[in-house]
């Protein structure tokens, strides 16, 4: 066993994982049948999924001897975007009620995305779209 | 000395952050392109500082090392536990819930990477932020107890970010 064949069988296990994790993922997004509830499959899909995905593609640059650090970077974006998209996603649904009413905050009035300004109060009683 | 430091790196962290960055980009580590990532920190923080006027004074790096550790632990732990229910659990038997979780954390930053955190571990979601800072909603895929998950979060994330902003 050379280091280039046990690299490679690593390689081949993390793609394995990556695709395994991936394939769960879009089976949640099929599955499910609320909205809110979609939104967990690509959380999962976005974290482990991608990362034994980019795992692979780094373990193989080192096998072959072209040493590769953009995984990382890749990584770190992705852990810095997903979150926010799946925020904006979630707020939507909020916005246009495609869920479950949601419960009263502590501390304060509203959620954020509830909260309606003075001056656009009047176009809601007007029965503009919102 | 500190206000002409405070001037032209209003957040070092981030001139740390874009200058390595820069470097991993470049895929190899020479003088040159390490020396272009450093001016690039420090451009790059300089020109947007004024869409980020307000750093969080007390920041511990070395806290923040076991924080990301564990977080990476949780993360595949619960990608298991979720996959499982994605597969075993049918529709008509999942209980979805919100729940809602008052916060001790001021610091838009601790907020930002607390709902970040809860975000990444799947399972849950933070959706939305109340008017003034002091909730955070979480939706949560599968649970038998919203309360017992809400406390979950609060000490082991919310307790370890205030102490890393503390």
């Amino acid at each position: 066993m050379t280091p280039e064949i046990l690299g490679t069988y690593a390689a081949a296990i993390f793609l394995l994982i990556g695709a395994g994790f991936s394939l769960v993922g879009v089976l949640g997004l099929i599955k499910f049948n609320d909205a809110m509830s979609r939104l967990h499959a690509p959380t999962k899909v976005g974290t482990v999924g991608i990362g034994a995905l980019l795992l692979a593609s780094m373990t193989y640059s080192f096998v072959s001897g072209v040493p590769s650090f953009h995984e990382f970077l890749i990584m770190a974006f992705l852990f810095v975007t997903a979150p926010i998209s799946a925020n904006f996603i979630a707020k939507v649904n909020i916005h246009q009620s495609h869920c479950e009413p949601v419960p009263e905050p502590a501390g304060d009035e509203t959620w954020s995305v509830l909260d309606i300004s003075e001056e656009d109060r009047e176009l809601e009683e007007d029965g503009e779209p919102r | 000395m500190a206000r002409a430091f405070r001037w032209l790196m209003p957040h070092p962290f981030l001139t740390l952050l874009l200058a390595i960055g820069w470097t991993m980009l470049q895929n190899d580590i020479s003088a040159g392109m390490v020396v272009f990532g450093i001016i690039l920190g420090i451009l790059i923080p300089w020109g947007t500082s004024v869409w980020w006027p307000d750093t969080p004074n007390r920041f511990s790096l070395l806290k923040m090392i076991p924080y990301s550790l564990m977080v990476m632990w949780d993360i595949m732990v619960a990608n298991v536990q979720v996959a499982w229910i994605v597969i075993s659990v049918p529709n008509s038997k999942l209980k979805p819930a919100w729940i809602v979780i008052p916060l001790d954390l001021v610091e838009p930053e601790a907020i930002t990477l607390l709902a970040g955190t809860i975000t990444l571990t799947p399972g849950t979601v933070s959706c939305d932020l109340s008017d003034g800072g002091h909730s955070l909603l979480v939706h949560v895929l599968h649970t038998d107890d919203p309360d017992a998950e809400r406390d979950t979060i609060k000490a082991r994330y919310e307790a370890r970010l205030k102490e890393i902003f503390s």
